[in-house]
């Protein structure tokens, strides 16, 4: 593309390209399509049939599935824009939002991109850099000492002047290794030598430096806005403190138990930060802050629109897309400092295709069943998928974002809650049931928000399977809902019946089933998983009237009485001893099993049923089908999440010690170890580095020897 | 008949309204004494009835259906749930076949057979309860067997049996293997009915020893379980040739595995248009305006009670509505037609003794209906055809054998509820079992036998006292009321329900409350064939 005319860099954006994908290219959109901005996606090979293609006027493909060789692609996205005569280019958030040659790049070929300018992102990206530029613009840093003198009395010192607990690290290398917190000066030396001969050891390297250890963080981050003109306002801040992974789950402004006093210093701070570095545009300045202390310290700026900005819009009323598009196209501000509201709490729920089980391993897969919550002014569901898409393991394994807005925290959270409870998904594992947890927990509904919360209360969220109590209440309650199960696929099946009528014996097919001289009754076998998978067998009995009574075999929990009234599909509407309620199935098949997820007050389960071995319509063979082997032999090591495998430490034949790595496997921001389920050989390692795995394939064996 | 009702001046319409409909009016006196006494004597008798039901349904006892568990079996009737299609029904035949019949007790004869549908088409299931006797043919066994047979060739009905049995009962050799209707019949039931096309599918799920490793052998297609099915007589090339599969028997999913291959043989069987005829009738349907249950209420337990058939017609066709014909002619036969589930039929009941008129109404309807091609339904409760000097010279015997002709030919489906007595040549006029309807039940209130227990007592008591006296014995009015006491027991004994039953006089003792369901069913079963022409015999003018 040829340089452009002054006269073309005034004119307004009418179209524009976003660089991204997922949510946010949808959210972007909207946006866009509201101000009669036409769009253009991009896409790669894996996002064809993806929402934000759809939603786009046009849409152009950049490359294969990889993100490398697509949305990473700017020489791909600078040609599409040039194809479709884009003026300007969003890149959202990730890909290249924060790449300064791509911002430069976008500028150098007329297009304007839609974020701060190069340089700004540039000096915001080396990390000791920006640091440099905060301290001298007087934004307060994490006290320490990152000297070069490292001499022991010079070094304490130091210490006692930042004040205990210090934390001493290492200059170089990573992992926690040498990393020691100092809780009083008497331990310092000891300490203090200790982790020299480690970082020697294991770095080669004995440096050292010092930083105040801030024991209960919070992550607290503040958004501002800056026009072309110079003008940079803070539109106050957001906590971001509920991480796993050091990823956010949970965020919410305004940030609890701040006063308007830190509040506005929170905010200075951000908008000095931001003009020390010439800032345009939408950017988030991140702090932690000392909850013992009550001081706040610059961490990082983040030069785009982030993930949770619409929590931010939600409470000042604004719609941040449009305010980055107006201040692309030169105009100024459209609100000064003092005139930002600030109205009530929100909160954004992350919903991730996830196995919180596992870890928070990233999940791949199709989403069989998406249902999001009931919209309305006060929830938004920002979302890039529809039911049917495919997670895949190329990018981020998010959904969804629930946005829930309130007259105060209290009143947000009710409406966070409940919308979690009415999210629906089900084809791959997500946090949904988690963060329903996290957000029941009395310590988060006392705000009592920081970075470790997760850790500090796993007791409390995570399910405890060695607690045989625990485990017999979680067994009963999905005996419960297998029961709910069992009876409304009996209504759904009688449904289905009236419907199709086969082989024209409608009488043969009536409610209940007739037999002679006794009820009709029938038993269903699912099986759920709670980390260790349990039968769970239901008796059903077919009463004239159309109850079901459903037993399971056991004389606790008690036999049901059960009515179904079928109202759609996999609705239902369902009374059990007394009490009526709505009832959601879903329902689908996988590798010769039947998923079975049901939803009924706040709870979800999830079974799984053998699919028999009816051979399926388009089988007209005789054949045996396939029967499922339901467990591999001892010895085998399946790959615990989809993902490429990114290195092999051992050869085939090698010995190999029980809990040895055997190999490497990475998805989404994360490296997994496989590692040796037993002692002896490995056997059958055919993977090599590069190559794509799926959740649950065979990836070597161990052979006893 | 609405559109032949437009067509009709308007007053006419009115006028008529109620006779065309044929809405049968609500004659139950339920406050009656009558009323209140059947209910509770009808009560007593159905939680007998059902008291029976449940210890045939433990078949053979918890020891042996621990030990057939033990083998990862599954019971027949279990088998049967899950070889027919999800929700749907089965009809259960003759379940109390062999009650009392023998010194031990043999639950349903050790047999149980049933109608019902698999992927959409009905089946006759014939399952060996390896529980009740090693699952061994007793005599009544093997009639079940056959009778269930029998259902399938009148019916065109693909035959599944379900073989876990050790063959003929051997002390009984006698009374099982030579005769016509015997073992063998069984085999020779298979080939022809091949022959004809229905299929015949055999699931060895146990052993099967003997005579039964024919029924595999002569099965068009079979499946066996590996290690839990074995065909003795057979050697191992036999088995290869006889079975299409082989599964192997470890565990419970090997069985339920042989059945899921079971279904997939019907599923997938063409019958090239012989079979699976659709069902002439419409989906949409009235329920009739009173309560099918009232039906326990209505028939007497006490025979000599007379009541109204209609009132047992009226709880049983669809909104009620029956549009009799010839109401005032010979009115103690009840002739006319109806709808059950929307498939036309016509019902011939008894509302008293069968004289000259009544019979010939009844053989004039029964041509009108296989003229039409309009299945049959008898509702039995007859103590015969009058006799007497007038009815003998009005020609009793010559009308009542227009009837049985017309019965004996008529070659739509028939299907009789014997809903009280069942004495004389009513039997046979009214469809009795030698009449071969398709399908026979009782009500437990029924009786059958060539003629009431008094008056057999009063006959046999005449002849015997005339005996005496020709020898030259004086009977004492004791030793008189002693043999009429004896005959009336053994009266009373023959001719109930359950020794019916027992012996497969009939196809079961249903639920008077049951009676609509059931007509339903067997008519759909028996629609299974094709319409077929009558040609009737000679008839005596």
């Amino acid at each position: 593309a040829k340089p452009v005319s002054e006269n073309q860099k005034n004119q307004r954006i009418e179209k524009m390209l976003i660089a991204n994908r997922g949510e946010i290219a949808c959210r972007i959109m909207r946006t866009a399509k509201k101000l009669g901005i036409q769009t253009v996606a991009v896409y790669s090979d894996a996002d064809k049939q993806s929402l934000h293609v759809k939603s786009a006027d046009e849409a152009v493909r950049i490359g294969p599935a990889p993100a490398r060789l697509s949305y990473l692609n700017a020489s791909s996205i600078i040609e599409a824009a040039a194809k479709t005569g884009a003026q300007a280019i969003h890149p959202g958030y990730g890909f290249l939002s924060e790449s300064a040659e791509f911002a430069q790049l976008c500028e150098d070929k007329g297009f304007t991109f839609i974020g701060p300018p190069a340089s700004a992102i540039r000096d915001m990206g080396d990390k000791s850099a920006s640091k440099r530029i905060m301290g001298a613009a007087g934004v307060p840093l994490v006290p320490g000492y990152h000297g070069e003198g490292q001499d022991i009395d010079l070094m304490k010192a130091e210490a006692d002047k930042i004040g205990y607990p210090v934390l001493i690290k290492p200059t170089h290398g990573g992992g926690g290794k040498g990393m020691k917190i100092v809780q009083k000066p008497s331990e310092f030396v000891d300490l203090f030598l200790g982790a020299q001969r480690e970082a020697a050891a294991a770095f080669g390297v004995n440096t050292i430096l010092l930083e105040k250890y801030i024991t209960r963080p919070r992550h607290i981050e503040v958004q501002i806005f800056g026009d072309k003109q110079g003008d940079i306002i803070y539109l106050y801040e957001r906590d971001c403190s509920v991480q796993r992974r050091h990823q956010k789950i949970i965020e919410e402004a305004p940030a609890p138990n701040i006063s308007s006093e830190l509040r506005s210093h929170l905010g200075q701070a951000a908008v000095a930060a931001a003009k020390a570095v010439n800032y345009h545009n939408a950017g988030t300045v991140e702090f932690i802050f000392d909850t013992l202390s009550g001081e706040f310290y610059f961490m990082e700026m983040n030069t785009r629109l982030q993930v949770e900005h619409p929590v931010t819009e939600m409470i000042v009323g604004q719609d941040l897309v449009e305010w980055q598009l107006r201040v692309a196209n030169g105009e100024p501000l459209p609100i000064s400092q003092s005139q930002v509201p600030l109205s009530g709490h929100a909160f954004e729920a992350r919903i991730y295709a996830e196995s919180v089980s596992k870890g928070f391993l990233p999940a791949s897969g199709v989403l069989h069943h998406y249902h999001p919550t009931q919209l309305s002014s006060a929830v938004r569901v920002e979302t890039g998928v529809e039911q049917g898409d495919v997670v895949s393991m190329h990018y981020d394994p998010m959904i969804a974002k629930l946005v829930v807005w309130g007259e105060d925290r209290a009143a947000a959270l009710i409406k966070m809650k409940d919308s979690l409870s009415k999210f629906q998904v089900a084809g791959l594992p997500t946090n949904i049931d988690f963060l329903l947890k996290l957000a029941n927990h009395g310590a988060f509904r006392n705000s009592e928000v920081e970075t470790h919360f997760i850790e500090h209360h796993k007791d409390d969220l995570f399910y405890d399977s060695s607690d045989p109590t625990l485990v017999q209440k979680a067994y009963d309650a999905a005996k419960h809902a297998a029961s709910i199960v069992a009876a409304c696929l009996c209504e759904k099946e009688h449904a289905a019946l009236k419907e199709c009528n086969p082989g024209g014996l409608s009488l043969w097919y009536a409610h209940p089933p007739f037999r002679v001289h006794k009820y009709s009754t029938r038993t269903m076998e699912f099986e759920w998983n709670d980390g260790s998978p349990k039968p769970v067998k239901i008796f059903i009995t077919y009463l004239p009237d159309g109850t079901y009574v459903i037993e399971t075999g056991e004389s606790n929990p008690p036999r049901l009485e059960i009515t179904v009234a079928h109202l759609s599909n996999l609705d239902f509407r369902v009374e059990v001893g007394g009490l009526s309620m709505n009832v959601n199935l879903a329902v689908y098949s996988k590798d010769q099993t039947e998923h079975i997820h049901i939803w009924h007050h706040s709870n979800h389960h999830q079974f799984t049923r053998k699919m028999g071995f009816e051979v399926s319509d388009d089988d007209e063979t005789h054949s045996k089908p396939v029967r499922e082997s339901a467990s591999h032999p001892p010895g085998t090591a399946v790959a615990p999440m989809a993902g490429l495998v990114t290195k092999l430490m051992v050869k085939n034949g090698e010995r190999v010690e029980e809990g040895q790595s055997v190999l490497a496997l990475e998805a989404m921001k994360m490296e997994h170890v496989v590692k040796a389920p037993a002692s002896g050989c490995v056997s059958g390692l055919q993977v090599t580095p590069g190559q794509q795995v799926f959740d649950g394939n065979v990836l070597f064996s161990i052979e006893e020897k | 008949s609405i559109q032949w009702m437009n067509n009709l001046p308007m007053a006419a319409s009115t006028l008529n309204r109620s006779v065309f409909l044929g809405v049968e009016p609500d004659n139950l006196d339920r406050s009656s004494e009558t009323f209140a006494s059947n209910s509770e004597l009808m009560g007593d008798l159905i939680s007998q009835l059902q008291s029976h039901i449940n210890k045939v349904m433990e078949g053979g006892g918890a020891e042996a259906v621990k030990r057939n568990r033990s083998r990862n079996k599954l019971l027949p009737r279990e088998r049967i749930d899950r070889l027919i299609d999800p929700a749907s029904s089965f009809l259960e035949l003759s379940q109390l076949a062999g009650h009392e019949l023998y010194e031990e007790p043999l639950p349903s004869g050790g047999i149980v057979t049933g109608i019902g549908p698999v992927h959409g088409k009905l089946c006759m299931f014939v399952a060996n309860d390896p529980t009740v006797k090693g699952g061994t043919y007793y005599p009544i066994t093997v009639k079940k067997h056959l009778r269930a047979q029998e259902i399938a060739a009148q019916c065109k009905l693909p035959c599944i049996y379900l073989v876990d049995s050790g063959g003929a009962f051997l002390p009984k050799q006698a009374e099982v293997f030579p005769d016509k209707e015997n073992f063998g019949r069984i085999f020779y039931n298979q080939a022809l009915m091949s022959a004809e096309g229905i299929p015949q599918i055999a699931l060895v799920l146990g052993s099967c020893t003997a005579g039964g490793a024919y029924i595999p052998a002569m099965a068009d297609e079979s499946v066996m379980v590996k290690g839990n099915g074995t065909i003795f007589l057979a050697g191992p090339p036999l088995v290869k040739a006889a079975t299409g599969e082989e599964v192997s028997a470890e565990d419970l999913g090997d069985e339920v595995h042989a059945l899921a291959i079971g279904r997939n043989i019907i599923k997938n069987l063409h019958m090239a248009g012989n079979l699976t005829v659709s069902q002439n009738r419409s989906t949409e349907y009235k329920e009739p305006l009173y309560d099918v249950k009232e039906l326990r209420s209505i028939a007497p337990v006490d025979l000599k009670q007379s009541f109204d058939i209609r009132s047992v017609i009226a709880r049983i066709v669809d909104g009620s509505e029956f549009d009799e014909f010839k109401k005032l002619y010979g009115p103690t036969l009840v002739t006319g037609f109806a709808r059950i589930y929307g498939q036309p039929v016509g019902i011939i009941g008894n509302n008293g003794i069968l004289f000259n008129e009544s019979a010939l109404k009844g053989a004039h309807f029964i041509e009108l209906c296989t003229q039409r091609n309009i299945p049959l339904i008898f509702l039995q409760n007859i103590t015969g055809f009058m006799v007497g000097s007038k009815s003998e010279a009005n020609g009793i015997a010559k009308s009542g054998a227009k009837m049985v002709m017309a019965v004996s030919c008529a070659k739509v489906p028939k299907i009789t509820v014997v809903v009280g007595g069942s004495f004389g040549a009513g039997n046979y006029a009214m469809c009795g079992r030698a009449y071969s309807p398709n399908f026979m039940f009782f009500w437990p209130n029924a009786r059958i036998s060539v003629m009431g227990g008094a008056q057999a007592a009063g006959v046999l008591a005449q002849i015997e006292k005339a005996n005496k006296k020709k020898s030259g014995v004086q009977w004492t009015k004791e030793e008189e009321e002693r043999f009429k006491a004896e005959v009336t027991k053994a009266y009373e004994r023959e001719g109930s329900a359950y020794y019916s039953t027992a012996r497969l006089w009939d196809d079961g003792i249903i639920d008077p409350a049951d009676t609509r369901k059931v007509l339903g069913l067997c008519i759909s079963a028996s629609l299974n064939r094709g319409p077929e022409n009558t040609k009737y015999g000679v008839f005596r003018m």
